[in-house]
């Protein structure tokens, strides 16, 4: 199978975030792997491992990307590729970086492309179903579970709390959700591995695109931090009366019940 | 300038959920005196439904009724708003951030080579913009977003934008559109339902959430006796869901659900900054621990320091008797 991977690398979970002069401050955090990309590179080793074929992740982003596509090749990747647009782009949308993929994969024949459902910086969870309708492939989002035989795939989506069980088939892409696996960590052996792995370099140039055709649709204003929270009322008193009390200030104080 | 906006309505089991009404309201303000025209796609009988998108501000309703509308897939449905959009030539559309809104939205802005702003907690007009707020790193921070190229087109997270009063008196006209769909590549086969009450945490108006201060899947019961006395749903932290003690699909966080309920009571959570980042941009926090440290209480308006296994019982308890007393 032609496995891809859509790969993004984000803050930290961990991360507090700060602003400065209107972007997130961004010096001295840790990056890694999107958590939900992470789902993704592990299913696809194992599609790869119980079906043959090659696993490429793809990311779009700067020179520093690398590392965690290095860690990707660790995890048992066996390529990949950087999309750097560090020179090119100022600013982009989910429209630019579909319009990007959409020429990567231009000519790829692509069996199943896995990505994450979301990412956890913007968050937006539109790369995916945007990417398969340019590629004019079916998409299931939210997968829980996914059997592939033959050319039939059978998957499990997590719809709010819900399974749907979906019959579909390839080519396809899927995006992965959180109960899907445990992602592996890197072995050592895994690690000096990955260093001779082919990671290939692109520009949008590269691709035969022009900033032009990839222009953001959207623009971001303003970036703020959330008012802080102070902190609240700790009850005192035996537990029945505070009991009591709390009952009362969530109905006349807060006045939510 | 005044534009039309369709709202893609959505219902779950017969009636149409919350956060259409409130699509309407945030399609009310993007119209800026336009027509606001909602769209219902399903299998039957949907006049009901779009009369009550009317009775909430939708100018007229178009119901597109289909045997492969019955239930939800995305080529199904994507194939169908796209017959009304190419009918209507709206300048703006808006609908719900539900698992439908993620799925449907993105399909339809790519095939309409368009901008999409997702899961917007409010929607301003600001020198002739439009402007979309919208979370970003899970709550950590907020971004004020605005298309620049064409189609208005945004979803809104549910429980945020106020809905306009539900007014009887108002009119307006349900017309049926037939459209062809073909090619459904996806065949959905089953569905297991796991949330028992239909309340999704994203459009719960009160969570009762449990940490690895619950201990196992057994102590989540009185959480859940708790949330049933406030018509609320349960919720749970990272590490009960690791621990195993509850699905993942309960998660609150930056990985797993952000929510932004009305009341939430965190219950033998610590307050990870992975946790908080899904919860605390709701509206009033409730904390039980019996670590009078716990980071939780630097969020939570009212604290309670105590064990939950004698703290919630008792709390369900008093909201029992408050409502017998009511």
């Amino acid at each position: 199978m032609n496995i891809y991977v859509l790969l993004k690398r984000t803050f930290d979970t961990e991360e507090k975030i700060a602003v400065n002069g209107g972007a997130i401050a961004d010096d001295g955090a840790e990056y890694i792997i999107n958590p939900y990309d992470e789902y993704a590179v592990e299913e696809a080793i194992n599609l790869r491992d119980a079906h043959g074929g090659e696993v490429t992740v793809v990311t779009i982003g700067e020179e520093d990307a690398e590392k965690q596509l290095r860690t990707a090749l660790a995890m048992g990747a066996d390529k990949a590729v950087l999309i750097n647009t560090e020179d090119d782009l100022e600013e982009g949308d989910q429209f630019t970086t579909v319009k990007i993929l959409e020429a990567f994969f231009e000519g790829k024949e692509a069996d199943i492309i896995l990505a994450g459902n979301v990412a956890i910086d913007e968050a937006s969870g539109q790369v995916g179903p945007r990417l398969a309708e340019r590629l004019d492939i079916a998409c299931v989002t939210t997968i829980t579970k996914i059997e592939v035989d033959g050319t039939t795939v059978n998957i499990e989506r997590d719809v709010e709390g819900d399974v749907e069980k979906v019959e579909t088939s390839l080519p396809l892409l899927v995006t992965c959700q959180q109960g899907l696996n445990e992602p592996r960590y890197p072995s050592l052996p895994g690690i000096m591995k990955a260093k001779k792995k082919p990671l290939e370099e692109l520009e949008i140039d590269d691709l035969d695109l022009e900033e032009d055709d990839v222009e953001a649709k959207t623009t971001t204003m303003e970036i703020f931090l959330p008012p802080a929270k102070e902190a609240g009322k700790v009850l005192e008193g035996e537990v029945d009366d505070q009991v009591k009390e709390l009952v009362s200030l969530l109905k006349t104080e807060a006045k939510v019940l | 300038m005044s534009k039309k906006v369709l709202v893609i309505g959505e219902s779950r089991e017969g009636s149409l959920r919350n956060v259409t009404f409130e699509a309407i309201a945030a399609a009310n303000l993007v119209s800026d005196g336009g027509e606001v025209v909602g769209v219902l796609c399903g299998d039957g009988d949907l006049k009901g439904m779009a009369q009550e998108m009317v009775y909430y501000g939708a100018a007229r309703v178009i119901t597109v009724s289909n045997p492969e509308l019955k239930t939800y897939t995305s080529d199904g449905y994507a194939q169908a708003v796209q017959q009304v959009i190419d009918d209507e030539s709206p300048e703006g559309i808006i609908m719900g951030h539900t698992a439908i809104g993620k799925d449907l939205t993105p399909k339809l802005a790519s095939r309409l080579e368009s901008g999409l702003i997702s899961d917007a907690t409010e929607v301003v007009v600001e020198g002739g913009d439009i402007v979309f707020t919208r979370p970003i790193y899970s709550g950590k921070a907020f971004e004020k977003k605005k298309i620049t190229d064409g189609l208005i087109f945004a979803t809104i997270r549910p429980n945020n934008i106020p809905s306009l009063n539900r007014d009887d008196s108002l009119t307006g006209a349900v017309s049926e559109k037939e459209v062809q769909i073909s090619n459904i590549r996806t065949i959905i086969k089953e569905v297991l339902k796991k949330s028992s009450d239909g309340v999704d945490l994203s459009e719960a108006k009160v969570i009762v959430a449990g940490g690895r201060g619950v201990k196992s899947a057994e102590g989540f019961e009185p959480l859940e006796k708790l949330a049933e006395a406030l018509g609320g749903t349960v919720g749970a932290s990272r590490g009960a869901c690791d621990a195993g003690y509850c699905d993942y699909s309960l998660q609150i966080g930056q990985t797993g659900k952000v929510v932004t309920p009305d009341l939430y009571i965190a219950c033998g959570i610590s307050g990870a900054i992975q946790h908080l980042a899904g919860m605390s941009n709701s509206k009033v926090i409730v904390a039980v621990n019996k670590d009078p440290e716990a980071n939780i209480f630097n969020v939570a308006d009212y604290g309670i320091v105590g064990d939950l296994f004698d703290v919630i019982p008792k709390l369900t308890e008093e909201i029992k008797q408050m409502k017998v007393n009511a």
